[in-house]
């Protein structure tokens, strides 16, 4: 039988980097802590806040359900192993609470594409491929292989899950997960989302027709596509496709088009554009 | 006639100059790109272009009206096929027509050498050893693999 689905957003961590407690960060109004709890209410049976024995009363956490930490200073880790030993039989989407891009579609398609008989569901970072230890469901059966992982001095929820029985997911919104972790990356993510109204998905995705021709051709496996992405240029959107369609080459040796013009990598994107990658040519 | 064109089937070399021919010019000069039978060491059977139409047609008039700003040129035309291509077969044409000679040189040899640099266009060869690449891009792909970043322009 599958586990019911409760949701747990971290908010135990020590927000080091930060200088100042990230769950009460704010944007477009609504803290951190806030939103995150807002976006899984929908989706899950309930709701809980992951807290250090040391915040139990913390006015922030203590209006929402809570599950404490068994040990201290696990990290990420000793949050989820709480929550699978509290609350035994549930399966938990669990969530880092530093994440203001985070979108509903992201979190519907974990969990669409939950697989109960492994240990977990996870999305692949679109960066570097290893898991996203911080927006994926965790499976009872997961408690005693977490624990065990835990008593053998690990704490790394990442390589936890790349060395478990994992069903693996690719993002759709690239800068879903992406987290927030300095003064300076809170400005900038503020800055962004100051101009969404509330209740809109963070960072807009635009619809971009991608073109590829010849060697680029055969790498991505099609002449064209039509994709969502929140890439700001054509460079950051080059740096996307590399790792979603495994193209191998440089950015450095190409050219791009963007609506059928020549035109330069950091031009900004608009909804709609047509881009082509365009490979060292060979004409005459 | 647009004085830049892909052309998916043969090309009439006699009949491209025919579209030039100006009683105003004295001297006329065509430059035709044929497909060889070895490249780089390898025998070469056949090849095939790939195009980005659209941007194809606009950067190739705009290379022709080039040369006829700088080459103070009657007519220019130049066809660049597309699709399979057999050996001797014409892969480009290029004319140029002016008054006097000296122009139509000049003119002739800028605009095949921009359309070699600057076309959007793409010659994928196939060897007589069954292999086959795309000329230009397979090196970069390969110093890519090897060293983990592009440096080496084709």
């Amino acid at each position: 039988m599958t586990a019911p689905l409760y949701g747990l957003v971290l908010a135990g961590g020590r927000s080091r980097r930060m200088h100042r407690d990230k769950a009460t960060l704010e944007y477009a109004g609504q803290t951190q802590l806030a939103r995150a709890m807002s976006l899984l209410e929908p989706l899950v049976q309930m709701t809980f806040v992951s807290t250090r024995a040391d915040q139990a009363h913390d006015p922030q956490r203590a209006i929402y359900r809570s599950v404490t930490d068994r040990l201290s200073d696990l990290g990420p880790i000793g949050g989820i192993d709480a929550a699978l030993h509290a609350h035994p039989q549930a399966a938990w989407l669990v969530l880092a609470c530093d994440l203001p891009f985070l979108d509903a579609a992201t979190l519907q398609q974990l969990i669409a594409a939950r697989e109960p008989h492994r240990l977990a569901t996870a999305f692949r970072s679109q960066y570097d491929g290893k898991p996203e230890p911080l927006c994926a469901i965790y499976e009872p059966a997961a408690a005693a292989p977490i624990a065990a992982w835990i008593a053998a001095d690990q704490r790394c929820p990442r390589s936890f899950l790349a060395q478990a029985d994992v069903a693996w997911l690719d993002l759709r919104n690239p800068r879903a997960l992406d987290n927030v972790n300095t003064a300076e990356e809170y400005q900038q993510a503020h800055a962004q989302l100051a101009q969404t109204p509330a209740g809109e998905p963070a960072a807009a995705a635009r619809q971009l027709h991608v073109q590829y021709f010849a060697l680029l051709r055969e790498q991505a496996g099609r002449s064209a596509e039509t994709l969502h992405s929140t890439a700001r240029d054509a460079s950051d959107l080059y740096e996307e496709l590399c790792g979603l369609r495994n193209l191998q080459l440089p950015r450095q040796q190409l050219r791009v088009a963007i609506n059928d013009a020549f035109a330069d990598w950091s031009q900004a994107l608009a909804d709609g554009d047509r881009v082509a990658f365009l490979p060292p040519v060979a004409g005459g | 006639m647009s004085r830049f064109r892909l052309a998916a089937t043969p090309l009439d070399g006699a009949a491209l100059r025919a579209e030039l021919q100006d009683p105003g010019c004295g001297g006329f000069v065509c430059f035709e790109g044929w497909v060889r039978n070895h490249n780089d060491g390898q025998r070469v059977t056949g090849l095939e272009y790939e195009a980005y139409t659209l941007l194809a047609h606009s950067e190739g008039e705009k290379i022709i009206a080039e040369a006829c700003t700088r080459f103070t040129l009657e007519r220019a035309l130049c066809v660049h096929r597309v699709g399979t291509l057999a050996l001797s077969e014409i892969a480009v044409w290029v004319g140029a027509a002016a008054a006097h000679r000296d122009e139509a040189f000049r003119a002739a040899r800028y605009i095949i050498d921009e359309i070699k640099h600057r076309l959007p266009i793409w010659k994928k060869e196939h060897y007589e050893n069954g292999d086959s690449g795309w000329v230009n891009c397979e090196r970069c792909a390969e110093s890519h693999r090897h060293t983990g970043a592009g440096e080496s322009a084709a």
